[in-house]
């Protein structure tokens, strides 16, 4: 338990040194102050202790010392101001080359797409050194994007974007957390930023499925749940066949045509008595309380992958980019 | 020790009426301060059990103990029933009821019944809050943040919200109450430069309960009236804004803030100069700084937001603003260390509880400068390093005032001496036990832990500084169950106070203790200043025990 | 300056011939001078109580103005204006009691406070006639709200002239207006119910007033009671006074 102590996060970003100075900055001002006062304190209690034939002086006041210890601090704290000021500022213009991903936030999962089409779940993949811009919204709630490796976060709000940029500094594997409340898994909704060298990076955009990729994990539990002997892919079996489903317009039983994006599939395992595709039986048990997050994410993602070509990612970009 | 056994048995405001009648109906400010007093020393307490439970949960980084809803509940109702329950009522309704009017030299407020009612209406709320608990809860943190509160949340929101709304009219009322009383009811040669500082800084928390508590009672009611009859007006799929929400919560709550922390400092500018034999340092500066804390603390309120999605122009407007209202707090902290020098010091309890404040304060207000910071809020907004700032100042501030003025004037109210080298005892138990909890706290907070989450199963490196931080809580919680120990136990046993223990300047000290039913029998004329310690001779029953 | 004690034994007070002078006021002027300043204090947290309503109003009125102003233009101007002149007649007649009381007519004083209760109810009566209306035209959000006969009568308001041959975006801006018209309904009886509470509050203080003033507790010495109690009967009128424009006076032109 205690061989892992750490004190200091790591920094990973071009915003993560001006941060850390400036937090050493003020850890060193409030230190001082803090044990200047208890100093003062201190010695004022040891000089000033109540002693038999000593009486307290009376004093009304002085205005220059009320001066000066107004002014003086309120000159630090503009300086400490400013100073936060320039990195805000810095923090809250992205750079025009930045390369934007977008991210949609929702109840309790991160979906990022890369404008190529590379879409990840929880998870975000970057090539170092690049500007990125993360142009983001919710579906549900407000969530927050936060790595603090890269010492940034930034509200998801729904109904609206928001964006937030950086540049990474140094490869690695670092947390990603939803910072604002936002319901039962809140503290669930976490991921990871992968900063990889600009050559890995490519690689990792270029090749379809990696292995031991989510969808992967997808494909195993598709066969361990069972799924596979209602979804068959050789003849039709009791429940529908899902390659080429996802991203396409499914008709149902009561007449309604809904699109197969991620809430559809996610919603078919856990409940799958609320939406019926039509001509099929309602026969589907429920999974509810018997996958994980993960392991719903990974279905998700296997489903999808049934309907990639085998070169490229491909995917409806339509319905993971932020509705107007 | 004659004139003291006299006094205890000569009528007070203790023992001029039994009966539980002349309890719940009476009119007599300092009963309706006692009934204050254990009601909010319950709501404490069940706070207190909430935070033990987060804590628990904490000490390992899977969420094991409870279920993810059960903690979220259990935050949600830590913060709102000690901020709404506990905090914003305790030192006003308690100490502030018992002693403005005598500190002022008034037989009462200047509207008795509707002190009574304000308690009422504060009991109503609580136990509409409590039903809320016993009846699952709710969990939307204690901020409501839209629209999780308004169209996500499946728990008590409604009750919650409406309980909150109604001790809303009980904090109006006490505010109401002060500030009519303040203008109205000094007595003869008390003018405004000669009141006690305690009564200036309960001034100034009086406007803010009056001003900014109707704007929380709206929103409230507005969330209220959007989940039962779905109006959506912080629903985005409608049009809505749930940024709103945020504005019009946070433009009380901010200033919320400022009621729990003035009346405490209301408290250490009391204590100070009693122990230290001398008058306040800078007294006008004292005051006024309590007023400006009150006026600026309006205009702040954005400095939760600054990763919201307001602009960088308010943003940078709001941070700005937060700087010059820290400007005022840190006058006092100067004028009361300085109110020591060349001063005869001692160090009883509350003198004790008087060192943590100024101690805890000034780490909690220094680092809420980190947080007015933009470029050093973007990483440490919603952490741990919050959590760890307002605990400082609301709980090493706000907390220790409460107990040091307790300890201060218990004589006064209960006729009984509290055991000094106990109370010195918990004081020390307290600030050590605080630390402990709060300080790995600022560590977890830049290293990212962010708050309300119960599981860290992914971040074991942070179970070590978890650890040590619900180590301190069990401190902590020692610290705070003596005094009620020791209280309780003065009230059979405790020595008998005189009208004076301490040889401290203030109306209040000169009646007896306990004060008669209608504090003075003639209105004094006041021709001294606050503070005229050079004039005062320390009393010879004050033994302060090596 | 002595140390010394300042209380005695305590006495019991004597008896005044007033007998509502409390004893902890030194006299009758101070206790009315706490009363009525603890009024207008009252009135202040007031203020912000329907300031913070304003506030959301305000910004989605700026938000989505062309709606909002439709949205209000469906509201009966006729019956706002009557409604307001019968708040300010009651005003009138609350003034005009405190007057009465002043002048030690009983008979006066309860004459215009009746009325006042009459102009009242009949404000109150009217708002329900209103509300009424609002519901039966699907006017009311989340019963079975719709903004289709909005859409029909401001055309040129909100836009919709113009998108005639562009049938998304016309889909799209119907798909607003029925969303930001329902906002502007949903402030709408929010601030008028809020303000109809206040009221409903106000005729049962004054109904008490009343019976006191006919019981002649009111006399030109003390009829502080009535007195704060027509503050806050003024206050309620101009939270009307500043609603009745911003609600219904929207966009009033013709032809608009």
């Amino acid at each position: 338990m205690f061989d892992n102590f750490p004190l200091w996060p790591a920094g990973a970003s071009t915003h993560a040194l001006p941060v850390d100075l400036l937090y050493i900055f003020l850890v060193v001002l409030s230190v001082a102050t803090t044990l200047a006062i208890f100093a003062v304190i201190a010695v004022f209690s040891f000089k000033y202790r109540r002693r038999h034939g000593r009486e307290a002086t009376p004093i009304h006041g002085s205005l220059i010392l009320e001066i000066g210890w107004s002014v003086v601090p309120m000159g630090i704290f503009l300086v400490i101001f400013v100073w936060g000021a320039v990195i805000f500022f810095d923090a809250r213009t992205p750079p025009q080359d930045a390369t934007e991903i977008y991210v949609v936030a929702k109840q309790w999962m991160w979906k990022l797409q890369h404008v190529e089409g590379q879409r990840e779940l929880n998870e975000l993949h970057v090539p170092v050194g690049k500007n990125i811009k993360l142009i983001m919204t919710s579906q549900d709630v407000i969530h927050s994007f936060y790595v603090p490796a890269f010492r940034l976060k930034q509200d998801v709000i729904p109904g609206r974007y928001t964006t937030m940029w950086f540049k990474a500094t140094k490869p690695g594997t670092y947390h990603l957390f939803c910072a604002q409340y936002c319901g039962t898994q809140h503290s669930g909704m976490i991921g990871e930023v992968v900063v990889m060298e600009p050559a890995e990076y490519e690689t990792w955009m270029g090749g379809g499925v990696p292995a031991g990729s989510l969808a992967q994990n997808g494909q195993a539990l598709f066969t361990q749940l069972g799924c596979s002997t209602c979804h068959r892919f050789d003849v039709q079996g009791r429940g529908p066949n899902l390659t080429g489903v996802f991203g396409k317009p499914v008709l149902l039983e009561d007449g309604r045509t809904v699109v197969a994006d991620e809430n559809y599939v996610r919603e078919s395992i856990l409940v799958p008595g609320a939406k019926i595709v039509s001509g099929f039986k309602p026969v589907m048990p429920s999974f509810q309380g018997q996958v994980s997050e993960e392991q719903l994410t990974s279905l998700v993602e296997y489903v999808k992958s049934l309907s990639q070509t085998p070169a490229a990612p491909a995917g409806n970009s339509a319905s993971l980019k932020p509705k107007e | 020790m004659a004139t003291a056994v006299a006094s205890m048995e000569k009528k007070n405001y203790l023992n001029a009426e039994y009966g539980i009648r002349s309890w719940l109906f009476t009119t007599d400010h300092k009963r309706i301060a006692l009934l204050y007093l254990i009601s909010i020393t319950a709501f404490f307490f069940i706070g207190g059990f909430f935070a033990l439970l987060i804590r628990l949960e904490l000490l390992t980084p899977a969420g094991d103990l409870m279920s993810a809803d059960m903690y979220n509940k259990a935050f949600t109702m830590h913060g709102q029933v000690m901020v709404f329950f506990f905090l914003i009522p305790s030192i006003p309704a308690v100490l502030g009821n018992f002693l403005v009017p005598m500190m002022i030299g008034a037989k009462d407020l200047a509207l008795p019944r509707i002190n009574l009612i304000s308690w009422y209406i504060y009991i109503i709320a609580g136990i509409l809050y409590l039903h809320c608990i016993a009846t699952g809860g709710v969990d939307t943190g204690w901020t409501f943040y839209t629209p999780f509160s308004t169209m996500f949340s499946n728990t008590r929101v409604v009750e919650a919200g409406l309980a909150i709304f109604i001790s809303g009219f009980s904090s109006i009322l006490t505010g109401l109450n002060f500030v009519v009383t303040v203008h109205r009811m000094r007595a003869p040669g008390m003018t405004w430069s000669r009141l006690p500082l305690f009564v200036w800084s309960h001034y100034a928390t009086s406007i803010i309960m009056l001003l900014g508590t109707p704007v929380i009672a709206i929103t409230l009611i507005l969330v209220v009236l959007e989940r039962t009859l779905n109006l959506g007006i912080f629903d985005p799929t409608r049009g809505g804004d749930p940024v709103l929400f945020q504005h019009l919560f946070w433009f009380y709550s901010h200033p919320a803030v400022y009621i729990m922390i003035l009346p405490s400092m209301a408290v250490i500018s009391e204590i100070i100069p009693c122990f230290s034999r001398k008058r306040i340092f800078g007294y006008s500066f004292v005051a006024m700084s309590s007023i400006a804390i009150a006026a600026i603390g309006f205009l702040v309120w954005a400095h939760h937001m600054f990763v919201a999605g307001i602009s960088v122009y308010s943003a940078l407007v709001f941070s700005f603003l937060s700087y010059l209202v820290a400007v005022p707090s840190a006058i006092k902290v100067f004028n009361w260390t300085a109110t020591m020098y060349k001063g005869s010091v001692s160090f009883s309890t509350p003198m004790l509880y008087a060192f943590g404040f100024i101690g805890l304060f000034t780490i909690g207000g220094l680092t809420g400068l980190f947080l007015a910071c933009l470029g050093l809020d973007l990483h440490v907004h919603d952490t741990y390093f919050v959590i760890a700032h307002f605990h400082y100042v609301m709980v090493g501030g706000a907390v220790m005032g409460y107990l040091g003025g307790m300890h201060f004037w218990w004589p006064k109210i209960s006729g009984r001496m509290y055991p000094e080298s106990w109370g010195r005892a918990a004081a020390l138990i307290v600030f050590l036990g605080f630390n402990l909890t709060f300080f790995p706290q600022f560590v977890l907070g830049y290293l990212g832990m962010p708050r309300r989450y119960y599981d860290y199963s992914h971040m074991p490196e942070w179970q070590a500084l978890n650890v040590l931080s619900t180590a301190g809580a069990t401190i902590l919680a020692v610290g705070y169950l003596l005094p009620m120990v020791y209280f309780l136990w003065s009230l059979r046993y405790g020595k008998i106070a005189t009208d004076n223990p301490w040889g401290a300047t203030g109306l209040e000290w000169r009646t007896s203790s306990p004060p008669p039913t209608f504090n003075f029998d003639e209105t004094p004329v006041v021709t001294w200043e606050a503070y005229e310690y050079e004039s005062m001779s320390l009393p010879e029953e004050v033994t302060l025990e090596r | 300056m002595s140390d010394s004690p300042l209380v005695a034994e305590h006495a019991e007070h004597t008896e005044h011939d007033r007998p509502e002078l409390r004893h902890h006021f030194a006299d009758e002027e101070q206790q009315r001078n706490a009363a009525s300043l603890g009024m207008w204090w009252f009135l202040g947290t007031e203020i912000m109580f329907f300031g913070g309503m304003f506030c959301a109003y305000l910004i989605y009125r700026l938000k989505y103005f062309p709606d909002f102003a439709a949205a209000s233009r469906s509201l009966s101007l006729g019956i706002g204006t009557f409604n307001t002149t019968v708040l300010i007649c009651s005003s009138l007649t609350v003034a005009q009691a405190v007057r009465a009381a002043q002048m030690g007519n009983r008979k006066l004083q309860v004459r215009m406070l009746l009325l006042t209760l009459v102009f009242g109810l009949a404000f109150l009566g009217i708002k329900t006639k209103e509300w009424g209306d609002k519901y039966r035209e699907h006017h009311i959000p989340t019963f079975d709200f719709s903004a289709k006969d909005l859409m029909r009568d401001n055309q040129h308001l909100f836009g919709l002239d113009k998108l005639q041959n562009d049938p998304q975006a016309l889909q799209k801006r119907e798909a607003e207006i029925q969303q930001h018209s329902q906002i502007f309904f949903a402030l709408y009886f929010a601030l008028t119910g809020m303000h109809a509470i206040h009221m409903i509050v106000g005729v049962g203080i004054f109904s008490v007033i009343t019976w006191m003033a006919w019981k002649g507790r009111f006399t030109p010495g003390y009829h502080t009671p009535l007195e704060i109690a027509g503050l806050y009967w003024h206050f309620v009128d101009i939270v009307w006074i500043y609603l009745f424009p911003l609600l219904y006076l929207i966009d009033r032109r013709p032809g608009a």
